[in-house]
């Protein structure tokens, strides 16, 4: 049976968010907590790599020196956790200001070096600050607390931090559907159209790209004040990588395909850690060269195209090659260089 | 601070070596290769694999490894790389990103994350009296080694007919094919040097530093800010850039040690504040 898009939508939405809510009950909460965090940094990554065309392969600097930030302004100021996030995402959006400004001037494949380099600088910088941050052993001990509730139970910490998270999805659901939105794929079409429409592309840049690091940075300092700790891993490269890596597996420019691909992704290395394998990369790299190999256009890419596929046949609705978020074609990451 | 000089200069060699590989790899093919990294672990690893198990010493290993693995490169552009080739470069980027996941965590499932000993060879074991201090024999060898490597690449690609064919296809690739240079050849074995170049470096590496699975890793993102300030597919500019990048680290070492990490990081912003294309770039690079 075919649901007319008009009903598909509500009923999607519905599901999803029974299935948010029931999240923790399923599974083990703190995992369910790595699922929604995760879901929401890849939304935030997709905002930039499939709405804007940029590819940042940098963005644990602002998820990572969110969590910091939240855990210290929790750790040191006593903040209660909403604020503590809150001051982390904003350090994240204030922090992408000159590394956007420097990054967008740039293309495609130099984009993703310079916003890793810049990343690997933050890296180094948290690393040696080791008085603020704890260098390897990261900052621990955070509280989690909010108006004398104890949330330490990350059952618990999980529906306090769920509204912050959903709030975070709704917003990068809203900017893509905006015309601002619609500015930003026009710039990833073709940026030399949109800045003869007037259009000024790197202001445009810019500003996503700040968005997405406010994005990014309210799902790391939830992460951190949700596991009581901020680590070095979480502004390491690899880090960057995985969310790359969630959002092509979900499918490059879908919005909710990163959010799948983050839990999948999630799920496999819990399940690998608890079983005890070694070398975790082995298992991500492979699904990674295979998804890049044949199946560009990811999970959720592939379902949509398949249904729309289906529409477009003879008595369907019109093509939906239009809509917001549309998908775009598989090679149509970025501009060519 | 000449001794620091000369320090910066040979962790510089290490940058150019592989800023040259990724250099000619990029312009050749248009593929940023993350996996430069993994390449030049494997590399190490390669001749203590070689020693360890085999007693196939450093002089072997210095010819054997880097042929090896640059076969392995012409292997891997003939499976994967060419078909990734004509689709946007972002994929071929994410591609050797998974590559080097894979590289790196096989090797660190059989051998741990410890550093392995690697013994210099016993020819360069002393120092050598420079006139100023005296400085370790192997290291003055890998910073001469690394001159001559670059100096040849360098030779080849101006004066040799096949070296104007790969300059000429990585400048203009579609007037070259015009001219009727079956370019589409030239980009395996290219793909293969480089390989190679990475692998040589890890090789010169063992003796004087850890020899360890993430070894790659961290090089490769400081390898990528050199490529960026050099500018990208400038071969001369990533050369330069890499010596320079780590005499101007080294030095900074000296004068503000916290800053010794991210040194090269703070330049790129500065150049890229000021020329975005890099210090040898062509404006191509910007949107």
């Amino acid at each position: 049976m075919i649901l007319s898009r008009l009903a598909a939508r509500p009923l999607l939405l519905a599901a999803g968010l029974v299935a948010v809510l029931a999240l923790p009950w399923m599974i083990y909460p703190p995992v369910a907590l790595d699922i929604i965090c995760w879901a929401l940094f890849a939304a935030a990554l997709d905002l930039l790599l499939g709405f804007t065309g940029l590819l940042s392969f940098g963005h644990a600097a602002f998820w990572g020196s969110s969590a910091y930030v939240a855990g210290l302004l929790a750790l040191r100021a006593g903040l209660p956790f909403p604020l503590a996030v809150l001051g982390g995402a904003l350090f994240a959006a204030v922090l992408a200001v000159p590394v956007g400004y420097l990054s967008v001037r740039l293309r495609g494949i130099y984009f993703a070096m310079v916003t890793l380099a810049f990343a690997q600088m933050i890296y180094f910088v948290v690393n040696q600050w080791r008085d603020l941050t704890g260098g390897e052993n990261g900052l621990q001990g955070v509280p989690r607390e909010l108006a004398g509730l104890d949330l330490s139970d990350s059952f618990v910490f999980y529906h306090a931090a769920l509204p912050l998270v959903l709030l975070g999805l709704l917003a990068a659901w809203r900017i893509v559907r905006s015309p601002f939105g619609r500015v930003l794929m026009s710039v990833r079409d073709n940026p030399a159209r949109a800045q003869a429409l007037g259009y000024p592309v790197q202001r445009y840049k810019l500003l996503a790209f700040v968005l997405s690091a406010l994005l990014s940075g309210l799902a790391g300092g939830v992460f951190a004040l949700g596991h009581g700790f901020a680590s070095l891993e979480s502004v390491y490269w690899t880090t960057s990588g995985q969310v790359v890596m969630m959002v092509v597996l979900g499918g490059i420019g879908t919005l909710w395909g990163g959010a799948l691909g983050a839990a999948l992704v999630v799920l496999l290395n819990d399940y690998l850690v608890t079983s005890g394998f070694e070398g975790i990369g082995i298992v991500t790299g492979t699904i990674f060269v295979i998804i890049v190999l044949v199946f560009r256009r990811g999970i959720w890419g592939t379902a949509r195209h398949l249904v729309q596929d289906r529409a477009r046949r003879p008595g369907g609705p019109p093509s939906a090659a239009g809509e917001p978020d549309g998908a775009p074609a598989p090679t149509g990451v970025g501009s060519p260089v | 601070m000449l001794q620091q000089a000369f320090n910066g200069l040979v962790g510089g060699a290490f940058y150019a070596m592989l800023a040259l590989g990724l250099a000619v790899i990029f312009g050749m093919l248009g593929v940023v290769n993350f996996a430069h990294g993994a390449f030049y672990m494997l590399g190490a690893f390669g001749s203590y694999v070689l020693l360890d198990s085999y007693g196939v010493n450093f002089w072997v290993s210095l010819a054997v490894v880097p042929l090896a693995l640059g076969l392995v490169g012409v292997l891997l552009e003939r499976l994967f790389v060419r078909r990734l080739t004509p689709l946007d470069p972002l994929y071929n980027f994410l591609f050797t990103f998974g590559l080097a996941l894979i590289l790196q965590d096989l090797v660190k499932r059989r051998y741990g994350v410890q550093s392995q000993p690697y013994p210099r060879p016993a020819l360069l074991d002393g120092t050598v009296d420079l006139g100023l201090f005296t400085y370790p024999a192997y290291q003055v060898f890998v910073l001469a080694v690394s001159l001559v490597l670059c100096a040849a690449v360098w030779l080849v690609l101006t004066r040799t007919r096949a070296g104007m064919i790969v300059r000429a296809a990585t400048e203009r690739p579609e007037l070259t094919r015009a001219l009727g240079v079956d370019v589409g050849r030239w980009v395996t074995p290219v793909f293969g040097f480089g390989i190679a170049l990475a692998g040589f470096a890890g090789v010169l590496a063992a003796p004087m530093r850890a020899v360890n699975p993430l070894m790659g890793a961290d090089l490769i993102i400081t390898v990528f800010a050199v490529v960026v300030i050099g500018g990208l597919g400038a071969i001369f500019g990533s050369v330069t850039a890499g010596f320079a990048i780590g005499l101007v680290s080294a030095l900074g070492n000296l004068y503000v040690p916290a800053l010794s990490q991210t040194m090269v990081f703070i330049l790129m912003a500065a150049v890229l504040l000021w020329r975005p294309a890099g210090l040898f770039g062509r404006e191509e690079a910007l949107s």
